[in-house]
């Protein structure tokens, strides 16, 4: 089971390793990971998919709450919510690949962000499967040279909230 | 407000968090912390011979009275030698408080001379640990690390301070914290009372119930309840390698030690229990078994303030997270309002059942009158102390012989690496617990193997006079590695052998302590008697044991609760 979990912990040296050598020393895996101070700028808000079975996410939910720096953690995929994932793909886009990239951009709603002239760079954001599945249309169109993402980020829906 | 530098500043916090004892070896990066120390007449160091006996001593010093122990020690190797120490309080759940040199701020990252990144090193067995990068910091680095060390499930914290941020040149205002309040840090410490209510519904209806009781109720110094509750619903109560003495084990209600090497009774009741209720217990696996096959028609109720434990490793059908203490004292009330105890059922058959499996008698072994037997020497010790010493023990058969043939009456009377099974712990721990608690009598049982993981610290006894006593069981050999060699490995005992094992008399001697050699199984009870009349030496006892000699009961790997073996020739 895939499961996105939201993490709001201190803005403190060596929080962020205490989390990741927690997921390594209980043989738990880390699917993608996102960090970026708060609002609030003596916190810092996690994003971290992985997956387990259900039993393992509990542990998984109990022992990040356990961990001193950690003020809240919840599971967003429990309930409805909106998950975003940054993507920058370049490929190359020269003769009639070029047009074809282009049009594969606008149906996934990319934008076309840097230009040479052999190479496009496509910025995308999405779902990972809507990530996924623009990998694999440009792979069938053109030559991909580079691939970055940013891991998954995400946010409850409606009136859940995650604060101090 | 009073000025002080940064090395004055962490013994002046010792000093307003009420420490008396510090365990310790010097070193570069904590020259002007010692500086420091050197002119503090209110805190007793401890020079160890190597920081690993330090920790252990600190470990010592906690478990036998409660106290958080402390630790100083400087920055690389003084450092990493604490990490089996501090492994060893992690697992247990001991609370501790490292204080560690680090090289100057400004060289942290360019492997200076002896530099480790100790928060790195020590973070996967710490509960939390604190760099201190400005002098400021101090006062409320090491009150925050003695308060995570002690609240919620309790463990050890490192305090990690660069030789800049000691300067003593340079002079800060100071204050001690009064309180600390930290905003990511709440422990639950009372139960939800919805699920008090079903405990005590099921406790009150369960026809074969037994109670479980782990390390937990002696950290929680939740040993007076736990008996209260055993004593009013007439529970059969077993503990754990970590529990022993939560529940005396001289009690009629006692069934024993349970798990790998528990009593026949023990792991019997647990796996034909209908209700068991774990209090301060996580599952070990040198508890349960095979999972799979875990006690399979009861229903688990389990106590613990780390929600962690729970459901970790078998599932709890009645969670409940809080301070055993706490938790244990909301079920009295709860028995009280719902007027619960006359409802109680009668457990007459369940104890008549207990007392079938109790006449197994399977701690009885085969005496000799040519050879000691290893259960003989526990149970002379045992005899010779009337059962009032601290015991302290290493890893290994003799730590399974003390645990069977030492019925523990109190809390903190049995001390000993449960979790991690650390081999060279018992004698520094000892040495903890007689500078705590000098009055009492202290002895580490231990083996020819264990003793010479840590012997180096006879020379610190005879620097503090500790006058600790050491029961060696010598069988050159390690012996539970050679019994499960002798079991699984078609008796192919590779490296389990010790060719060379010193005269101990002779070292005990060299070290100015008494070394007494007992050969002969009516020697044993004499030379016991000798070395405890000797109230102000160290006697270190060196008896050879039978090598042959195995623990049993032992559980059948893979098996449930139920498969042991009894001997060398019998299983269930």
């Amino acid at each position: 089971m895939r499961s996105i979990l939201s993490i709001l912990i201190e803005n403190e040296a060596g929080a962020l390793s205490r989390v990741v050598g927690l997921f390594s020393q209980r043989g738990y895996n880390i699917e993608s990971l996102t960090v970026a101070v708060t609002d609030d700028p003596t916190l810092s808000r996690m994003t971290i998919t992985t997956h387990a079975d259900e039993r393992k996410i509990e542990q998984i939910l109990k022992q990040l709450h356990k961990l001193v720096d950690v003020l809240k953690v919840s599971e967003l995929t429990d309930g409805p919510h909106i998950e975003r994932e940054l993507m920058l793909v370049k490929v190359k886009a020269s003769g009639t690949k070029r047009d074809e990239v282009k049009r594969n951009a606008d149906i996934f709603r990319g934008q076309i962000v840097d230009v040479t002239q052999s190479l496009y760079t496509v910025q995308l954001s999405g779902t990972t499967d809507k990530l996924d599945a623009f990998i694999a249309a440009l792979g069938e169109a053109t030559e991909i040279i580079e691939v970055v993402r940013s891991g998954v980020c995400g946010i409850a829906r409606g009136e859940r909230s995650l604060r101090p | 407000m009073e000025m002080l530098s940064g090395a004055e500043m962490v013994i002046r916090s010792l000093q307003d968090e009420g420490v008396k004892h510090i365990f310790g070896y010097p070193g570069g990066s904590v020259l002007d912390i010692y500086d420091a120390l050197f002119q503090c007449s209110d805190i007793e160091h401890f020079l160890v011979r190597h920081e690993q006996a330090a920790v252990h001593m600190a470990d010592g010093y906690t478990r036998a009275t409660g106290k958080v122990g402390c630790v100083l020690v400087t920055s690389g190797p003084g450092a990493t030698n604490c990490i089996t120490g501090i492994a060893t309080a992690y697992m247990d759940s001991i609370p501790m408080v490292v204080l560690s040199g680090q090289v100057p701020t400004n060289f942290i990252g360019d492997d200076a001379f002896q530099e480790t990144d100790m928060i790195g090193v020590s973070r996967p067995v710490v509960k939390h640990s604190f760099l201190c990068k400005k002098a400021e910091d101090i006062p409320i680095a090491i009150k925050k690390a003695f308060y995570l060390a002690a609240s919620g499930r309790p463990g050890p914290v490192v305090v990690d301070l660069p030789k800049d941020v000691q300067n003593p040149k340079l002079k800060f205002p100071y204050q001690y914290p009064e309180s600390v309040h930290m905003r990511s840090y709440n422990p639950t410490l009372s139960g939800h009372k919805g699920q008090i209510k079903r405990a005590v519904k099921a406790l009150m209806a369960a026809k074969r119930p037994v109670l479980y009781v782990g390390g937990g109720a002696i950290n929680a110094n939740a040993s007076a309840d736990v008996i209260h509750l055993a004593e009013q619903c007439n529970l059969p109560v077993a503990t754990t390698l970590m529990g022993l003495g939560a529940f005396p084990g001289t009690h009629k209600q006692s069934i024993g030690m349970l798990g790998m090497h528990g009593t026949y009774e023990a792991n019997m009741s647990m796996h034909n229990a209908d209700l068991i209720f774990a209090v301060g217990a996580r599952f070990d696996d040198r508890v349960t078994n095979a999972v799979d096959k875990f006690c399979p028609n009861a229903t688990i109720m389990h106590i613990d303030i780390d929600p962690t434990s729970i459901s970790k490793i078998i599932n709890a059908d009645i969670p409940i997270v809080g301070s055993i203490e706490v938790v244990l004292g909301q079920m009295q009330e709860m028995i009280a309002e719902m007027d619960a105890l006359k409802d109680q059922e009668d457990l007459s058959a369940w104890w008549q059942l207990i007392d079938t499996w109790r006449e197994r008698e399977c701690l009885v072994y085969e005496k000799s009158d040519t050879v000691i037997k290893p259960q003989q020497v526990i149970e002379a010790l045992y005899k010779v102390t009337k059962g009032d010493a601290i015991v302290t023990s290493d890893v290994g058969q003799h730590q399974m012989f003390g645990a069977l043939y030492y019925p523990f009456k109190k809390p903190r009377q049995w001390i000993n690496s449960g979790g991690l099974g650390t081999m060279g712990f018992g004698f520094p721990a000892a040495m903890g617990c007689k500078v705590a608690l000098p009055d009492e009598e202290v002895v580490c049982i231990t083996g020819d193997g264990s003793i010479q993981m840590n012997i180096q610290e006879l020379s610190t006894c005879m620097q503090y006079n500790i006058p600790v006593k050491i029961v060696s069981l010598n069988n050159r050999s390690l012996g539970m590695v050679k019994q499960w060699q002798k079991m699984f490995y078609e008796g192919r005992q590779s490296h389990s052998y010790m060719d060379s094992v010193p005269d101990f008399v002779k070292l005990a001697e060299a070290y100015h302590h008494v070394g007494i050699r007992v050969d002969k199984p009516e020697e044993l009870e004499p030379a016991l008697e000798r070395a405890f009349a000797m109230k102000d030496r160290l006697v270190f006892l060196d008896i050879a044991v039978d090598p042959e000699e195995h623990v049993y009961p032992m559980q059948v790997k893979f098996g449930s609760m139920q498969d042991m073996f009894l001997s060398k020739t019998e299983r269930t």
